[in-house]
């Protein structure tokens, strides 16, 4: 066991995997020399050279369409989206393009390409620094969507992606870069070296783990917000109110049976994410729980999420963010039924 | 035609006049040296055939047995001299008109109807062929394309002087399409990495009813300067001149020389589409000087000039040209609709929960159909 950063447990699993496969190149703004702006690709230019990181045009259609082209020769890109709202002008490339390849070809065209994006809020960012547009690629059937919370989890997952042979947007919480956590290389490694090990880290990184047991609530969260609804456990469970945490890992498959077997167990589910709930990943997991386990919730499910709004100012994102307060006003709200 | 701008017809590469003279080009005469007369007749043969075969689609859309067809007619000379150009390394990216190249590559003609009869959105092995799915968002494709020439730079198949090794990337738009962003990018990436690809544009004059004044106020060849790709203007129905000017951007390229842009100045002569209604748009006087223009007249008069295409051939190719119209009618009356879970299939390589449990309950609801037939 190693501790490190999630930023660094990043750089870690992208450096062991472009050891494993002399086809993985990552591809990207400012991610050569610079290491990237949050320097998750610190060094790698220096040891796998400019044909391994290099350093694009700045145009992100460009980035993802040209790794399109190189995935189709066997390659394996890594490309990095330098923040979350700058995806979009890929956005075309993404949906229309990478997402639609394997099911146009009948087959024939494998996509491996892994995108990085790091997302979501909580640093202070200026316009287009602190989305999480992660509804609009789990919308889009052809995509993986994941997102680690911890560094163990980005070191497996950013592996498991690049090893699988679908399209993979990987939503980094870049106000978690810094969090340290113990981190186990040798599991994934082994996982990857077996002959199904693409399909096994395809699969693992598709399903959701409960990261807290308990008996009154679910709270699901994923990415960004997995800390804040373990801190809300911690609270409530003071209070003796007991939490379950679901940590979705994945939101593109939502791994819905995972949620639903703590939600028939607790009968009363909180999502907490902070991309907007309207039409967001809450919305579409509270519709599976309705599906699903209606007959056993005691409360209807809640959402904790971000607003119908564009994410505002940095002066004002502490009141646009899920936080701890307004969390527990939904744990309070969905215990008095 | 007006004397200057997008739509003249000034600095074209030809080789043959549209009366089918051969005149000199200082430089891509040489380009055309090899072309003998039986590499000509390949091309009037390939020309007359994917005609055959664009009449026949057109024909099957009519009868409703196709949702719509993209017609090819009038660009017969800028697809084959340009196919006729390329050699088994190389890889061609097409838009989604481009039935002439297809030929060029093998693809069997009646398959590429599987995607207008609704079937499939893509229908032929890209690989085998070296010949990519059609793209049907503009411009997409020319990073693929790009990224492709990347890929074959760094496998090292560029440059290297061997003939079986060294190949290239063609990549097929309109000129529509190069008003997209997609295509500056491809342009800019390819440029700063001296990737090994020809851009070829079709200047058909049209994108659906849009001059190509709406798309641009200069030659389209003018925008390969500031990318500094090489860039040459040629006479889209001249299938010599498109030939020699492919094979010199061709050679160039998978000799390690970077990228090359290619406009064809064409006319297309259908339709956008068989949804489409030119009269809208265009004058009768328009067509009727494209028309004396037409790509296959103009080989046809010059290889009948040097008394090169005898009766023998015309009967041979007129032949085989009725016959894979007959055989295409066949095909495409004999297809089934695919069984309604295909829609499931392959949308992952690695299985999808949500794709998985979808297609678990829709089968159970089509059960359901089945029992009650049963009962009844």
């Amino acid at each position: 066991m190693t501790q490190m950063t999630l930023a660094g447990a990043i750089n870690r699993g992208l450096r062991a995997a472009m050891d494993r496969d002399e086809k993985v190149l990552l591809m990207g703004e400012d991610i050569g020399q610079l290491g990237g702006v949050f320097r998750v690709t610190d060094g790698l230019w220096k040891d796998f050279g400019p044909d391994r990181v290099m350093d694009t045009p700045l145009a992100e259609s460009g980035i993802v369409g040209t790794a399109i082209g190189m995935s189709m020769r066997g390659y394996r890109p890594v490309v990095e989206i330098q923040f979350d709202g700058f995806v979009f002008p890929a956005f075309d490339q993404i949906t229309t393009q990478l997402a639609k390849m394997h099911y146009r070809s009948q087959g024939r065209i494998q996509l491996p390409v892994v995108i990085r994006v790091p997302f979501a809020g909580g640093i202070g960012g200026l316009e287009h620094h602190s989305e999480s547009p992660e509804a609009l690629f789990a919308h889009t059937a052809g995509l993986r969507v994941i997102s680690p919370a911890a560094p163990q989890d980005a070191y497996d997952m950013i592996q498991q992606a690049i090893a699988s042979p679908d399209p993979v947007l990987f939503l980094e919480p870049k106000a978690r870069y810094w969090d340290k956590g113990e981190v186990d290389e040798s599991r994934v490694d082994a996982q990857l070296a077996a002959e199904d090990g693409a399909s096994a880290g395809t699969a693992e990184m598709s399903r959701g783990r409960v990261a807290r047991q308990g008996t009154d609530v679910t709270l699901v969260a994923y990415g960004p917000t997995v800390r804040l609804a373990l801190q809300a456990a911690e609270v409530a469970g003071a209070d003796g109110t007991s939490i379950e945490v679901v940590d979705l890992r994945s939101i593109s498959p939502l791994d819905s049976a995972t949620v639903v077997r703590s939600a028939k167990r607790t009968g009363r589910v909180v999502i907490v994410h902070e991309a907007p709930t309207t039409y967001g990943p809450g919305a579409e997991l509270s519709a599976r729980i309705a599906e699903q386990a209606f007959f056993h919730l005691h409360a209807p499910v809640l959402r904790v999420g971000g607003f119908h709004a564009p994410y505002p100012g940095a002066k004002l994102e502490h009141d646009y963010l899920p936080n701890l307060d307004r969390v527990l006003d939904a744990v309070d709200r969905v215990m008095t039924h | 035609m007006e004397a200057h701008g997008p739509r003249a017809d000034e600095d074209l590469v030809t080789l043959l006049t549209h009366t089918g003279e051969r005149v000199s080009h200082p430089d891509f005469d040489r380009y055309a040296e090899g072309v003998d007369a039986e590499a000509m007749r390949r091309m009037w043969r390939d020309m007359t055939v994917v005609r055959a075969f664009d009449n026949e689609a057109t024909s099957l859309q009519r009868q409703g047995e196709l949702g719509v067809w993209v017609q090819s007619l009038g660009q017969e000379a800028a697809q084959i001299g340009s196919g006729h150009a390329l050699t088994g390394n190389d890889f061609v990216f097409p838009s989604y008109r481009e039935h002439g190249v297809a030929l060029t590559r093998g693809v069997d003609m009646p398959e590429i109807l599987r995607i207008f009869r609704g079937l499939q959105h893509g229908a032929w092995d890209p690989e085998a062929h070296r010949f990519h799915l059609y793209t049907l968002v503009i411009g997409a494709h020319s990073l693929h394309a790009t990224g492709y020439a990347m890929a074959m730079d760094r496998d090292g198949m560029v440059g290297t002087g061997d003939p079986e090794r060294d190949g290239a990337v063609i990549c097929y738009f309109g000129d529509g399409a190069t008003s997209q962003g997609d295509v500056s990018e491809a342009m800019v990436f390819a440029a700063v990495n001296s990737a090994p690809i020809v851009f070829f544009v079709q200047n058909n004059q049209f994108a659906i009813s849009e001059p190509v004044a709406r798309q641009t106020r200069a030659p389209l060849a003018q925008r390969g300067a500031g990318f500094d790709i090489p860039s040459v203007r040629v006479d889209g129905n001249d299938v010599l001149a498109c030939h020699a000017v492919t094979r010199w951007a061709l050679e160039r390229a998978r000799s390690g020389g970077g990228p090359v842009l290619i406009e064809a100045f064409t006319y297309r002569m259908g339709a956008h589409t068989t949804a489409d209604d030119p009269t809208r748009y265009r004058t009768r006087a328009d067509e009727a000087y494209w028309a004396e223009r037409d790509p296959i007249a103009r080989l046809d008069a010059y290889l009948t000039s040097l008394g090169e295409l005898g009766e023998d051939f015309r009967a041979t190719v007129a032949a085989e040209a009725k016959d894979l119209g007959r055989r295409t009618r066949e095909t495409v009356r004999g297809w089934t609709s695919p069984t309604s879970t295909a829609m499931f299939d392959h949308v992952y390589a690695e299985p999808h929960a949500t794709v998985e449990a979808e297609r678990a309950w829709f089968e159970r609801y089509e059960r359901t159909f089945a029992a009650e037939e049963v009962h009844a």
